[in-house]
């Protein structure tokens, strides 16, 4: 295992119960890197997410942060690790309150004077949020609830942020400001890997992108050669050659 | 500690005490409705930890109920000491809810409701066949204490409050603590709580476990003040719906609905049992379906929208 990569995943196998979604899963992310996951419905991109939170079991191959192998551990014990979810649809607590959303990212940590001035920062980077700290986080817009989900996920203080379905159901100006705030994010240090349908933005904002079809890994290169690869264009972006 | 904190435990205090010295001012039947309004309230606190808490509709209560009065009840005719057989009714149904969780507590909503449901039946089944130790079908006679009749009612219920008392100060820690806030993010979102390294299957069975250690001990103290027990009265499965119920009249996961639940059912049913005497459970059933359409957070939402509006007058 490579120690330099934030995120390394072999040969990953998993799935729902007896139904297998992921049959050869392999990516890496280095550290500092935006590295998004490109692929049509069903192709298994949120479940790779969701394996990598530790929501569903490893059944075959493993992955490792920092070159720790992590197959067996918890979802605790990836938070700890480093990693934050943000995941598809938001799912945020929408009978909470917007800061108690945001605390509930803090929910391990115990420095509580750290979480407060992480909380102030939340808010500088998204000013929205601090207006609407007491209100319920289910009656903002979409935009909003995306913003307190990554707000949520970096209370956690990650060093990998997994951000599935970015720009679901938002529009096109939303999606840019929040590009901006994650290239804020990736600058200070925060690894990204990101699941997008919306493929244009997402290998716009990546450096490195894989592409997955049917629970494996297609293909893969930095993302500009992607943009330009004939067969993408064609499949997932609905564009010619360039 | 805030003064929040101080108030509530004076106000839990207070009210304890007050409702202690009732045996002063009331007779025996007095005693004896003020006794199942507790056990009643017992139940309804217990469901509120798994149902509204962690929002998992349990209708394993009656399991609870029916196995610790079993537990406690072989015990005592075994001659172990009375205490100690409450005591183990409850830490027995707690066992057993603990083995139940880890077999159940993955299915959620209907699924969970009808696993829940089920397992009363297949106690109740397994008293039936083993009639050595349990007395079977032909239910088994508790040891009589050696009191007078108002000795009797005074001391079960005292006996009773006090297991109420503790199950209420087990809800107050527990809504006040870090478990009730993660049982709140586990109701509103499994996953989100999850992926925040929130361990809900430690929480929700806690919240299973509690739902059972109480109304365990409940039905334990009910065998001895019955002094007679059969596996159709004890695994009733009125015992399931009447929690759930109780905590919809008063308030899903509130402190005190439980308790407002409790004697407002109590109170409905010796209304409704002396006026509609062979029609009882039709308009039990009635009163649910009319509380679940017009009043779906139960009486302290109410309480608190009053207080809410006189507030802003």
């Amino acid at each position: 295992m490579n120690e330099a990569l934030k995120l390394d995943v072999r040969n990953l196998q998993a799935g729902y119960g007896d139904v297998q979604v992921l049959w050869d899963v392999s990516l890496d992310v280095a550290a500092g890197e935006i590295v998004a996951i490109i692929g049509s419905n069903g192709a298994g991109k949120s479940t790779i997410m969701r394996t990598l939170s530790g929501l569903l079991p490893v059944k075959g191959g493993t992955f490792s942060i920092d070159g720790r192998p992590m197959a067996d551990a918890s979802a605790a014990d990836l938070v700890r690790a480093g990693i934050a979810h943000v995941p598809e649809g938001r799912r945020l607590f929408s009978a909470m309150s917007v800061r108690d959303n945001l605390l509930m990212g803090a929910y391990l940590r115990e420095d509580k004077a750290e979480i407060a001035a992480d909380l102030e920062s939340v808010y500088q980077m998204f000013p929205i949020l601090a207006d609407r700290r007491g209100q319920d986080a289910g009656t903002m817009s979409g935009g909003e609830q995306q913003m307190c989900a990554i707000g949520r996920g970096l209370m956690s203080r990650p060093s990998l942020l997994l951000i599935d379905e970015l720009s679901l159901g938002l529009a096109p100006r939303i999606v840019d400001q929040l590009s901006d705030r994650l290239r804020e994010i990736n600058a200070k240090g925060v690894a990204i890997l990101l699941v997008e349908q919306d493929v244009i933005a997402g290998l716009e904002l990546a450096n490195r992108g894989f592409i997955v079809d049917r629970g494996r890994v297609t293909l893969s290169g930095p993302a500009k050669d992607l943009q330009g690869n004939a067969a993408v264009r064609e499949a997932y972006m609905g564009l010619g050659a360039a | 500690m805030t003064r929040n904190v101080i108030t509530t435990w004076i106000a839990f205090a207070v009210g304890i005490a007050l409702c202690a010295v009732l045996p002063i001012f009331g007779g025996n039947y007095t005693l004896r409705l003020a006794t199942t309004v507790a056990m009643y309230a017992v139940l309804a606190q217990s469901w509120n930890f798994i149902g509204g808490l962690a929002a998992y509709p349990s209708f394993a209560t009656a399991a609870f109920f029916g196995l610790g009065a079993y537990i406690s009840a072989v015990l005592q005719t075994k001659g172990v000491p009375l205490y100690w057989t409450w005591v183990l009714g409850g830490l027995g149904a707690a066992l057993f809810a603990a083995f139940l969780g880890g077999a159940i507590l993955h299915l959620r909503g209907h699924y969970f409701a009808i696993a829940s449901l089920v397992v009363a039946e297949v106690l109740r089944e397994l008293i039936n066949t083993t009639p050595d130790l349990t007395g079977g079908g032909m239910g088994l006679n508790v040891p009589a204490l050696k009191m007078s009749v108002g000795e009797q009612a005074q001391f079960f219920y005292h006996a009773m409050l006090a297991l109420f008392a503790i199950s209420l100060a087990t809800a107050i820690f527990v809504h006040r603590g870090k478990s009730g806030f993660a049982l709140q993010c586990i109701k509103q979102n499994e996953d989100a709580a999850s992926i925040l390294g929130v361990n809900a299957y430690a929480y929700k069975s806690l919240a299973f476990v509690l739902s059972a250690v109480f109304v365990g001990a409940a039905g334990g103290m009910y065998a001895t003040w019955t002094r007679y027990i059969d596996p159709t009265d004890v695994f009733d499965v009125l015992l399931s719906v009447k929690p759930l119920v109780m905590v919809l009249l008063g308030g899903v996961g509130t402190l005190l609905g439980p308790v407002v639940g409790a004697f407002i059912l109590l109170a409905l049913e010796e209304v409704v049992w002396r006026n509609f005497l062979t029609m009882h459970a039709a308009a039990l059933g009635v009163i649910i379906v009319a509380l679940v359409l017009y009043l779906p957070n139960g009486l302290m939402s109410l309480v608190r929208e009053i207080a809410r509006r006189r507030g802003r007058a």
